[in-house]
């Protein structure tokens, strides 16, 4: 026999129809090439422009928090700015969600939590703000989706309704229907607002057909970046994000940060995170705490590549943690 | 805590209960201990167990029966539509509209006193709690109107309404006494029986809401008043849904209160005055009140209407629990989407 023909067909098999093949996508985000050499980190991170601008929003002085006599967060100093995002990493007790909690004033929610140092926004203490004017300014998204029990359009209207006293209720008092427009606006009023909130979250698209389904029957990727439309609607200057992602799958946290990474330019980013390759995609400055105090703060490829701190090396790479 | 969100706005989350996995089930475990292993004396505990459930089964299917039986033979559709009258025999003292008529009454009156009452005191009991003394005080003094007898309630409210100040409430005798019964006096004391019971279900409901979901309202710039308006009663309706209907049921069966504090008169009895008000003021009876009267134990004597009152009764409160069930297992869902914006019209409050 020949060797060079080629071997003869075990068996036959008969298509009706040319059967479909699916071709790779284009950017090969799905299918990697095989053998691909794995990019240095620096070189990944230049996929992303820095942003354009980039301004500091609020300012962390020598704060410290306790809960009752148990110091969890020691004396830390961090630049919170607009046009990039902070991540804040380290281990579980570390203090970074406390951390994030006591930017938006959230820990005074919990019985027994102190706070000494300063947090300014915008140059103005916090303290000095009313709570919820400064939990508009300064807005938050949990670890868990937690969309309320209402519509989805309710959902972001609700953190535009604002209880209205004064001048305009008065006015509309007078009008029979005023019990139930008092508190609320109506809804062509709202729709533009909750519209771009949805939009800059990226899930307009997604939900436009039904808006007045319940929140509740959204996927969970999709329960989570409603809860970001929700944050965003007020138009915050600051959005705090208290592990994003952890209550996620794979798809719906890829998403996320590519939202978050996009959302960078218009709004000031703090990121929680347990995830170090997340905290490496989506940050441009990582802090890393540990037992309360801040170890390292830099560029994330200053803190990835080459961390100034024995501890900071080893809780990258894996030692502990 | 990775996986679904709790689901809230549908019924409250039941016990744990882990769905057996398909592989184990049907099939025996292996080394699963058989009772001829066990010692004596577990055996027999084990049997008893076993016979004080059969029992209960047993007599539950008795009362459900002889109910059945004894009502359906006596009960006419007539009777739910005539006014009862004084009769020495049976056939000649008419149907029981009126109670029928009372039972709806005064359930209508003691919830609609008791659910806004036990709401409110449960979101403050869960969500203020200050000072905490006062918290405390409130919780003991709901546990002490739970336990206490309905009879030593109505015999309070007895007391209390006879007061020549709460005269408006009832009637007043040509000589000045104040009557101290009406539906006023005996729906207000009866809310004391279902109050408990809305309460705990409303705790209950708010203790399975997870706190990050309040603190998502406070992060928006809500103010706390805000955030159980438009977020944790929205969510509970289901848990207050079924504390109410249970204090429905509860106010449905008793009777102290209502021979005592009602008059358990044959009629409705208006006190005279507004049309609605009248009635309010004036006496009347229940299902309750119209079995023991007519029971061979009362002044009536009538036992075969004794019986259909009693079965109709027995399935105004069997139909109440079966909605409770609903409610609370929320598995079918037209039940709980039914009641729960139902039961909302008449809470505005919530909206």
């Amino acid at each position: 026999m020949d060797p060079l023909m080629p071997p003869p067909p075990v068996r036959k098999i008969v298509v009706e129809h040319e059967p479909t093949i699916v071709a790779p996508p284009a950017n090969g985000r799905h299918a990697p090439p095989p053998n691909a050499p794995l990019a240095p980190a620096a070189a990944r991170r230049a996929r992303r422009a820095p942003a354009a601008h980039v301004t500091e929003r609020m300012r962390i002085e020598s704060v410290s928090l306790a809960y009752g006599e148990r110091w969890v967060v020691r004396d830390v100093t961090l630049p919170v700015r607009q046009g990039e995002v902070l991540a804040l990493i380290g281990a579980s007790g570390s203090g970074k969600t406390t951390l994030l909690r006591s930017l938006n004033r959230l820990t005074e929610v919990t019985a027994g939590a102190t706070r000494a140092g300063r947090i300014t926004l915008d140059g103005q203490e916090i303290d000095e703000l009313e709570v919820t004017a400064l939990r508009r300014r300064i807005s938050m998204v949990f670890q868990q989706p937690n969309p309320f029990p209402m519509s989805v359009f309710e959902n972001v209207a609700y953190a535009l309704r604002e209880e209205r006293r004064g001048r305009r209720t008065s006015r509309r008092a007078r009008s029979s229907r005023a019990r139930s427009s008092r508190a609320r606006s109506s809804r062509g009023e709202l729709e533009p607002a909750v519209v771009e909130a949805l939009q800059r979250a990226g899930l307009y698209e997604e939900v436009k057909a039904d808006l007045n389904h319940p929140a509740l029957r959204l996927s969970g990727g999709q329960q989570q970046r409603l809860c970001i439309a929700r944050a965003l609607a007020a138009n915050p200057e600051v959005l705090l994000l208290d592990e994003p992602c952890s209550a996620l799958d794979p798809i719906s946290t890829a998403t996320i940060e590519e939202l978050i990474v996009s959302l960078r330019e218009s709004v000031a980013i703090v990121i929680v995170t347990h995830n170090l390759q997340q905290a490496f995609r989506v940050a441009d400055h990582v802090a890393f705490m540990h037992l309360g105090e801040l170890v390292e703060y830099g560029s994330s490829v200053q803190v990835f590549d080459n961390p100034r701190q024995q501890r900071t090396r080893d809780y990258i790479s894996g030692a502990f943690g | 805590m990775a996986g679904a969100p709790p689901r809230l706005g549908s019924a409250p989350p039941t016990a744990f209960s882990p769905a057996p996995s398909p592989g184990v089930r049907g099939q025996k475990k292996r080394g699963q201990d058989s009772i001829s292993s066990w010692p004596l004396a577990d055996r027999v505990g084990y049997l008893l167990c076993w016979a004080a459930g059969l029992l209960l089964c047993a007599l539950a299917a008795a009362i459900v029966l002889v109910m059945l039986v004894k009502g359906i033979s006596y009960l006419r559709p007539g009777l739910l539509l005539e006014h009862p009258s004084a009769s020495q025999s049976q056939s000649g003292s008419g149907g029981f509209l009126d109670p029928i008529e009372g039972t709806l009454l005064l359930t209508a009156i003691g919830i609609a006193l008791a659910a806004p009452i036990g709401v409110a005191v449960a979101v403050w009991l869960s969500e203020y709690r200050r000072p905490a003394a006062l918290a405390r005080a409130v919780e003991s003094g709901i546990e002490m109107i739970a336990g206490a007898p309905s009879v030593v309630l109505a015999f309070f409210g007895l007391l209390i309404f006879a007061r020549p100040a709460l005269a408006f409430l009832s009637q007043t005798s040509a000589g000045g006494a104040v009557y101290g019964r009406s539906f006023f006096a005996a729906g207000a004391m009866m809310s004391l029986l279902a109050l408990p019971l809305v309460v705990g279900a409303t705790r209950e409901g708010l203790a399975q809401i997870p706190a990050h979901m309040r603190e998502a309202s406070y992060a928006l710039g809500k103010t706390r008043a805000t955030t159980i308006r438009r977020v944790l009663l929205p969510s509970i309706r289901p848990s207050i849904a079924s504390g109410t209907t249970l204090g429905m049921g509860r106010i449905i069966g008793d009777t102290a209160i209502v021979v005592i504090l009602l008059g358990a008169s044959l009629h409705l009895e208006g006190a005279g005055g507004l049309a609605g008000l009248s009635t309010l003021r004036g006496t009347g009876s229940t299902l309750t009140s119209y079995v023991f009267e007519n029971s061979p134990a009362g002044e009536g004597n009538a036992p075969e209407k004794a019986y259909a009152a009693a079965f109709v009764l027995l399935m105004m409160v069997l139909a109440l629990n079966m909605v409770v069930t609903r409610l609370s297992s929320g598995k079918p869902r037209w039940m709980a989407g039914l009641t729960g914006p139902m039961l909302w019209r008449w809470m505005p409050w919530t909206r």
